[in-house]
């Protein structure tokens, strides 16, 4: 055993600088990794704000309604019509019953396309409204600077 | 030298095998798993059914401050206007804003007290919205954000397209 160390033939490779870099790159990708659930679509190109910094915690059970600019909703992953928004409101509003809670107290967070028509926008908060919803989170991308 | 040598031959060889197989899984696992994720924000709007803001009467109410977005024939901005003036653009409507909530910030304040009833054209794209919001609701000064008006509400939908 203490030959086989001492013999000056074999190679031994110096992992130090592997180890290192490798670990580096583990604590970039721990770091950048968001854990948060998001709801986020490619079809919606929000628009953009100054004041639109991302916010510290998710929110609270929210509801995300994402608005294209053809008029139609992204409701979880799916594509509807604006007209069916209302039967899937009333679902989360008796899911939100029966655990108990009030629809007042959760956030619908509307993801709407720039090009979006702003009497759409007020479409989804009236229907949102008529459920008895009343927080609304309008979302933006967040813009750098000038 | 000799000495430094046969110092080095004690050394414990450590097993590096396991550690670098658990180190490469954990980093592709996280190069997998990553989500490049956008920076987004809200605004955040607390509009019951049926309280307009005009409807709301109150002796500590300021009068609500009225901006009007109208929109072109294609949906772009047509005009502006705050309380029936017409404003040239978002920053003359910024400032306007500034010079009725004034400086002071804080809990009662007037920029707390104001609030803001915005009445859109039903074609007009909502990116326009977001700007006036941007505009009403703060400045960014040095990197920091100064809170102006926080409530922000919209008048009902008008109907047709």
């Amino acid at each position: 055993m203490a030959k086989k160390t001492s013999d000056p033939s074999s190679t031994e490779i110096d992992m130090t600088p592997m180890i290192d870099m490798t670990f580096q790159l583990i604590t970039f990708f721990m770091f950048v990794m968001n854990f948060s659930e998001a709801e986020q679509d490619d079809r919606i190109q929000l628009p953009m704000s100054q004041l639109a910094k991302p916010v510290d915690g998710p929110v609270e059970k929210p509801i995300t309604l994402q608005l294209t600019n053809k008029g139609s909703v992204i409701y979880a992953g799916e594509l509807i019509g604006l007209r069916d928004v209302s039967g899937y409101l009333e679902r989360e509003k008796s899911v939100m019953i029966d655990a108990g809670k009030e629809p007042n107290t959760a956030t619908v967070i509307v993801r709407a396309d720039g090009a979006a028509k702003t009497g759409e926008v007020q479409d989804i908060i009236k229907i949102c409204q008529e459920k008895g919803f009343e927080k609304f989170a309008l979302r933006a991308k967040y813009d750098e600077g000038r | 030298m000799a000495h430094k040598k046969s110092q080095l031959s004690d050394k414990i060889d450590i097993n590096m095998t396991p550690m670098i197989d658990v180190v490469f899984q954990l980093m592709s696992f996280f190069m997998c798993t990553l989500k490049i994720v956008a920076p987004e924000g809200d605004f955040d709007i607390r509009m019951p059914l049926g309280k307009s803001a005009s409807a709301v009467v109150d002796d500590q109410q300021v009068p609500p401050i009225r901006v009007k977005l109208s929109a072109g024939p294609d949906g772009s901005l047509a005009g502006i206007a705050m309380n029936g003036n017409p404003i040239a653009d978002f920053n003359e409507l910024q400032r306007k804003v500034v010079s009725l909530v004034g400086k002071g910030r804080g809990p009662d304040s007037l920029a707390d007290k104001t609030e803001v009833e915005m009445d859109c054209d039903y074609g007009l794209k909502y990116a326009n919205v977001v700007r006036a919001i941007t505009a009403i609701s703060g400045t960014v000064q040095d990197g920091q954000i100064v809170e102006l008006i926080k409530k922000i509400k919209f008048t009902p939908p008008k109907a047709g397209k």
